[in-house]
């Protein structure tokens, strides 16, 4: 039995590793040859002509492209606040409460995840339409319909990961907290949110990521004065995809890199105060 | 005394119920200033309930409590003058020790520069001085539980509430803690009141000790008093180890009754008054004494075989099932090095007791 390799051994066989990779190469593969062609200096994207910055100058110059980009993050940025703040409050209520309908309320809070996208943006549609939500409003008021959108599908995914977070969290710190004379907001402040916050964070960013690039929901709340980049991407691709697109992408899967790498330094643990 | 020689907590025909169950059953307590108090009972008793209706995370369903004077019934947890060192410590994890000493004072307002010194002097008093930059899980499971102390003592609370607080140690750190608890009380001269299961810390560290059994309250009374004359059987049996056996009054000239038991015979016992009915007969182990040969004089002797042997060491416990079948239980000090080699089991031996050592209790 001592020459049967462990489960980390099985790193180390051929077969395991070609696997590897194949599964990297698929995955990545298509990412990198984007952000490679986005330096493409042809219309086309399908032969390496030599290196170019021009689509970025060209990606920054149209100004329909632009405007979408920016309404996307506008979005994300402001639905992403408020995901955090009512899907914290949700799970709040769902790990320290116990309430006749809590079952219930808890369905219906998962009820935007499992609801096809499609069901979705169809009845955000319909329901914008039946309340006669105001559709000439000026600019960042004229992103609300869509912000509104986005906020009803992400906070689920706030609250599940905060209430995950809240499983391991002592309920005697609070009471220590009362105890030793702090008010409920004070006990809140200083001791629930701090252990909170690697959820808060995690969360937050699942919710900007969900978004930054959600296209079937955008697509049934949009007017055609406020599209966003992922259905501006869309409209254009199908004119043929131009370097240009794939230049404002790289520039999205930059940021997004960015923001996740920021959020993983803030979740790092001190590590100068544990040497 | 400031307060005039008035209770420090006074707890007043207070219940609890959760539903139809009754945690704490009328319970009727005062404990004095500057006490160690013990609340002790097998788990489920209530006796936690009622720590934490003093630390006001419960509401009582009857009755009242009153802190110097003070009826609690209003005021929440963080506007009581107690303070609670909780079982689990719940040392806050993302502070450093300092800052977990000092949260008590920051969140009333007591300004910066009266705050330093205090921690300093609250780690002094429970040794732990230079640890204040610590992480909590750079400690060790001791030096947290001195970490809770500090940061409870720091509020100069009138009552400090311990639930458990020296469970979660390993034996010689707890016995080495009671020790410690006892002389902070001396020191600081402030009310503790400790909830506990383990009969020897309550014993040890307690001035008086209240026990309690399915939300009632059995008896209160100094550690000695519990020990040598408990009120009950509940009492007798959860506190030390006692041979139990049953018996019946059979006849009673004044309060000289004469008392027919299962196991010891029929013997006369006056103990200044006249239960009803079914009685226990109690005796503690080691108030036995095993001998080879018949005693004489004054002793009460019964002959039997050693049936079983348990060595501790210091002590050794000895079964000893007499003729009748009775079962006595003898703890004899291993006071020579040949003593606990004295006796082997199936060996015919006499076990024997002063007559004044029967408790007698009712059923």
């Amino acid at each position: 039995m001592s020459d049967r390799p462990g489960p980390l051994d099985y790193s180390r066989k051929l077969w395991l590793r070609l696997w590897l990779l194949a599964v990297f190469v698929f995955l990545y593969a298509p990412i990198v040859i984007l952000v490679l062609f986005s330096f493409n200096d042809s219309k086309r994207n399908i032969v390496w002509r030599g290196f170019t910055l021009d689509y970025y100058v060209k990606a920054w110059h149209n100004a329909p492209l632009i405007e979408a980009f920016v309404n996307t993050l506008v979005i994300a940025l402001i639905a992403t606040a408020i995901s955090t703040v009512i899907g914290a409050l949700v799970a709040l209520a769902l790990w320290r409460f116990r309430f006749p309908v809590k079952p219930l309320f808890e369905g219906a809070m998962a009820l935007p995840i499992v609801i096809p996208e499609i069901c979705m943006g169809v009845a955000l549609m319909a329901f914008f339409a039946r309340i006669g939500w105001p559709t000439q409003m000026p600019w960042p008021l004229s992103l609300a319909s869509i912000t509104v959108g986005h906020v009803a599908f992400c906070f689920p995914f706030v609250a599940i990961v905060v209430r995950a977070r809240m499983v391991g969290f002592d309920r005697s710190l609070e009471e220590a907290s009362k105890d030793l004379g702090a008010s409920e907001w004070q006990t809140f402040r200083y001791i629930t949110l701090p252990y909170m916050q690697p959820g808060l964070i995690a969360g937050g960013l699942l919710a900007m990521t969900l978004s930054l690039d959600d296209f079937v929901i955008t697509f049934f709340t949009s007017g055609p004065e406020t599209l966003t980049f992922p259905v501006k991407v869309y409209s254009m691709v199908r004119f043929g995809a131009t370097p240009e697109v794939n230049a404002a992408s790289t520039l999205l899967i930059v940021i997004t890199i960015v923001l996740t790498v920021i959020a993983m330094l803030l979740q790092r643990p001190d590590k100068e105060l544990q040497a | 005394m400031s307060n005039g020689g008035r209770p420090m907590v006074q707890i007043e025909q207070v219940s609890k119920r959760f539903g139809n169950v009754a945690a704490v059953d009328d319970v009727s307590l005062n404990i004095a200033a500057n006490e160690f108090f013990a609340l002790l009972g097998p788990s489920g008793c209530g006796k936690t309930t009622l720590l934490r209706m003093l630390a006001g995370f419960e509401q009582p369903t009857g009755g009242r409590i009153l802190i110097d004077g003070e009826d609690m019934a209003t005021v929440p947890p963080n506007r009581r003058p107690v303070n609670m060192v909780f079982q689990s410590y719940a040392v806050f994890p993302h502070m450093t020790v300092a800052d977990n000493v000092a949260y008590g004072l920051k969140v009333v307002g007591v300004p910066a520069g009266e705050i330093g010194p205090r921690v300093e002097q609250a780690l002094a008093m429970v040794r732990l001085e230079g640890f204040g930059g610590r992480r909590p899980d750079q400690l060790s499971g001791g030096q947290r539980q001195r970490v809770a102390l500090a940061r409870a003592l720091i509020k100069r609370p009138k009552v400090l509430l311990l639930d458990e607080p020296l469970s979660a140690l390993d034996r010689k750190l707890r016995e080495e803690m009671q020790l410690e608890l006892v002389r902070l009380q001396q020191a600081v001269g402030i009310t503790f009141v400790i909830v506990t299961h383990d009969q020897e810390e309550a014993l040890s560290m307690a001035d008086r000790i209240a026990v309690m059994d399915k939300g009632k309250m059995l008896q209160v009374a100094p550690p000695q008093e519990l020990y040598e004359a408990p009120n009950c059987q509940m009492v007798a049996d959860f506190i030390g180890k006692m041979n139990l056996v049953s018996g019946r009054v059979t006849g009673a000239e004044g309060t000289r009754l004469t008392i027919e038991t299962s196991g010891l015979g029929t013997f006369e016992l006056d103990r200044g008054y006249v239960p009803k009915g079914e009685v226990g007969i109690a005796i503690r182990p080691e108030k036995i004494q095993l001998l080879r040969d018949k005693p004489n004089g004054e002793l009460i002797a019964w002959p039997g075989k050693i049936a079983q042997l348990a060595y501790f060491g210091d002590s050794s416990n000895i079964y000893v099932e007499l003729e009748s079948g009775l079962r006595i239980a003898c703890t004899r000090a291993n006071q020579s090095r040949q003593d606990s080699v004295a006796f082997k089991v199936g060996d015919p031996c006499w076990v024997a007791w002063q007559p004044g050592d029967y408790l007698l209790l009712d059923s």
